[in-house]
């Protein structure tokens, strides 16, 4: 028992590698704030492409769609990251990190926006055509607005997973939280600081996936 | 007809696929008038309803709208749709807007209005299909009734010339039925022209200038309510008459 | 050399191709043993936890859903990392392998609890009043009335979350398993040639997209049936 507090949860080396793992932090929050934007804009305007009335166009879009999703996010980071180069395109780590999470989140978005256009009925955008509202009009102040509300759980439950998945621009070395923790460990041989980047993924996530879990539960009782 | 149309309609046409659910309709509609299109289920008369607001692409034929042909793509489609307000059998309102939200949308976006002046136009409104008292309410608040009011106060605020009405009664409970009516004859007695496809036969009876009857995409026969009713010239219009028990 | 040979010779290039293609192969096979190894083992403990969550005993269930919180909400390689170097600290080695089979595994295994919980708790209460009416013990309505039709709706959701998830097996890379990435990255390192990485990239495209486009089609097919 004192042996696995020593190895896990070891509060003096936690205190030795705080000033390290807080940059760590801020640069997983720094990330956040780039890919979670992009994301979530580059799925609209994924979903937007798809109502396209040119067949071929739309199916383009599913291709992209379905393309992305299929691809493990680490995979396309490491082709992004060090397959590049090969082409002579050199892209820092932070940059790669958004490419890589700017094609995998908007397919992924753009699927979550696409359900929801898709669960507003023709009437809505007819009633608002007959009012003249133009087409662009009707997306924005009709469809969009009931589409976001009807598929909000997904949009949030997908927000989680790319904070989530930022954990992984450790692979390419940016110095993110899981990075930065696990150069400690590597440092002090102890795997109290991946602990420590583990609670402190706890302490930013786990009351967004509880409250999204009551957020669920309120809608399913409606 | 002398008095001046607002809207004619010449040889429309219009398929589905292979399916030609419109063979060449011709309707004149003059102003202030109202007129009733009866037929029975798959006659084409909500398409045709639907293409004098080109929420349906007609394929062949003129619909002309005060002298302008409003199937010309070229045609300022969405100048015209403020002109021609319609309400559909499901109401159509939008269930994320209150009521007051529903009527100002396009009188602020469309018209442009001020938040002011739209607001004043959609209680006017609201008073004349009486529910002012519901102006703060959301759709899913009022009842079928109410909805589709407001859905015609919706389409009355963006002070259109023609009214078109899409089985307005058909999705309300009967006990309902009696509002909406009561609304719509208000509008013809203040002198709005309005094409109306409808199943309430009393209605036409009482309130119509003119009924058409559709039947398999062609008009089969027109005339004022007291000939189609009491006396029709078709076989076909007979046997229908027959059916809905009139 | 012109530009498209160029292109062809860095990330295409046919030799390299022959050469690494067994090695990726390997890979191939260890991704999909462990994907198989997951979903298995993962969904059966969804299954058993969900079932267990039902007799609404409170201890358990505040373990149950701190549980699946917790899984839910840490990313999973920050689980490979802490268990692969962590646990030999304290004298339990396991193989990387068994390190993400059982971290991904608990991961979907959390995600399948809450999807099943949540379609339990969509079937109307008179569904449970009528089967203990006619004398059906707990465990029978839960396994012969109320799982038949909550399984329905989880389909689409568990399809997703299962792609998502299989899709982790390329943390694999990370703590040394020899899955398709790592074949493919450990090739790029000895060819000084992005042409595996880019075989690695379609071979994961080539598994993916077909159960991609299966999970897109059972969820238009669920949704039109509950409509």
């Amino acid at each position: 028992m004192d042996q696995i507090i020593d190895q896990f949860f070891n509060f003096k080396i936690m205190l030795e590698a705080w000033p390290i793992m807080w940059r760590g932090l801020m640069m997983t929050l720094l990330i956040c704030a780039a890919v979670i934007p992009l994301g979530l804009i580059g799925g609209l305007l994924v979903a937007l492409a798809g109502t396209s009335s040119t067949t071929w166009f739309r199916w383009l879009v599913i291709v992209y769609i379905d393309l992305f999703r299929a691809i493990p996010p680490l995979v396309l980071l490491i082709l992004i990251y060090s397959g590049l180069p090969f082409a002579g395109i050199r892209l820092s780590p932070f940059t790669a990190v958004c490419l890589a999470f700017f094609l995998n989140n908007s397919a992924y978005f753009g699927e979550v926006y696409r359900a929801g256009i898709e669960s507003i009925g023709e009437g809505q955008s007819e009633a608002a055509r007959s009012t003249g509202l133009t087409q662009i009009q009707t997306m924005a102040y009709v469809v969009l607005p009931q589409a976001v509300r009807n598929v909000l759980p997904d949009l949030i439950s997908n927000t989680i997973e790319v904070v989530k998945l930022t954990s992984l621009a450790s692979v390419v070395a940016l110095p993110e939280l899981l990075y930065s923790s696990d150069m400690a460990r590597s440092l002090t041989y102890n795997a109290s600081p991946i602990v420590m980047a583990a609670l402190l993924y706890l302490i930013i996530l786990l009351p967004a996936v509880r409250a999204l879990t009551r957020f669920e539960q309120k809608l399913a009782a409606q | 007809m002398s008095v001046p149309a607002i809207i004619k309609i010449i040889d429309l046409h219009k398929s589905f696929g292979n399916l030609e659910v419109l063979k060449g309709i011709d309707v004149t509609l003059g102003e202030s008038e109202l007129v009733f299109i009866l037929g029975p289920s798959g006659s084409g008369k909500s398409t045709l309803l639907r293409c004098c607001n080109r929420l349906e692409q007609a394929q062949r034929g003129q619909i002309l709208f005060d002298g302008t042909d409003i199937l010309k793509p070229d045609t300022e489609i969405n100048a015209i749709r403020q002109q021609i307000g319609m309400v559909f059998q499901s109401f159509n309102l939008y269930p994320h807007l209150s009521v007051l939200g529903n009527i100002c949308l396009a009188l602020r976006k469309v018209k442009k209005f001020s938040k002011k002046q739209a607001r004043e136009i959609a209680f006017h409104q609201l008073e004349r299909v009486g529910l002012v008292d519901k102006s703060d309410n959301f759709p899913s608040e009022l009842s079928g009734g109410q909805q589709q009011r407001v859905a015609i106060a919706r389409a009355l605020a963006l002070d259109p010339k023609v009214m078109l009405f899409d089985e307005p009664t058909s999705a309300l409970d009967p006990e309902l039925v009696g509002d909406v009516l009561g609304v719509m004859k208000d509008l013809k007695n203040s002198g709005m022209t309005m094409l109306v496809v409808s199943h309430e036969m009393r209605f036409a009876r009482s309130a119509a200038d003119r009924i058409i009857f559709m039947d398999g995409g062609n008009i089969v026969e027109e005339g004022p309510p007291e000939q189609m009713f009491d006396n029709p010239q078709h076989q076909r219009t007979r046997s229908f008459l027959q059916q809905v028990g009139y | 050399m012109s530009a498209w040979e160029r292109f062809l010779h860095t990330f295409f290039n046919r030799d390299v191709i022959i050469q690494y293609l067994p090695d990726i192969g390997k890979g191939f096979i260890v991704t999909c043993e462990l994907a198989i190894l997951v979903v298995i083992s993962g969904i059966a403990m969804g299954f058993i936890l969900a079932m267990v969550r039902a007799y609404q005993i409170l201890p358990v269930n505040l373990i149950i859903v701190g549980f699946v919180d917790v899984l839910r909400s840490l990313p999973p390689l920050v689980l490979v990392l802490l268990f692969y170097f962590g646990l030999p600290n304290i004298g339990v080695v396991l193989s990387g392998f068994v390190v993400l089979w059982l971290v991904l595994a608990a991961v979907l295994a959390a995600f399948a609890e809450e999807i099943i919980w949540a379609g339990i708790t969509s079937i109307n209460k008179g569904q449970w009043e009528a089967a203990r009416s006619t004398g059906l013990g707990m465990t029978q309505t839960l396994v012969y009335v109320i799982l038949p039709q909550a399984i329905r709706m989880t389909i689409p959701p568990m399809t997703n979350r299962t792609i998502a998830i299989t899709k982790n097996t390329a943390l694999g890379t990370v703590i040394g398993v020899g899955e398709i990435l790592n074949q493919a990255t450990t090739a790029q390192s000895f060819s000084s040639n992005a042409s595996p990485l880019m075989v690695g990239a379609i071979v994961y495209v080539l598994l993916f997209v077909p159960i991609v486009v299966l999970g897109r089609w059972i969820e238009t097919r669920f949704a039109w049936k509950n409509a």
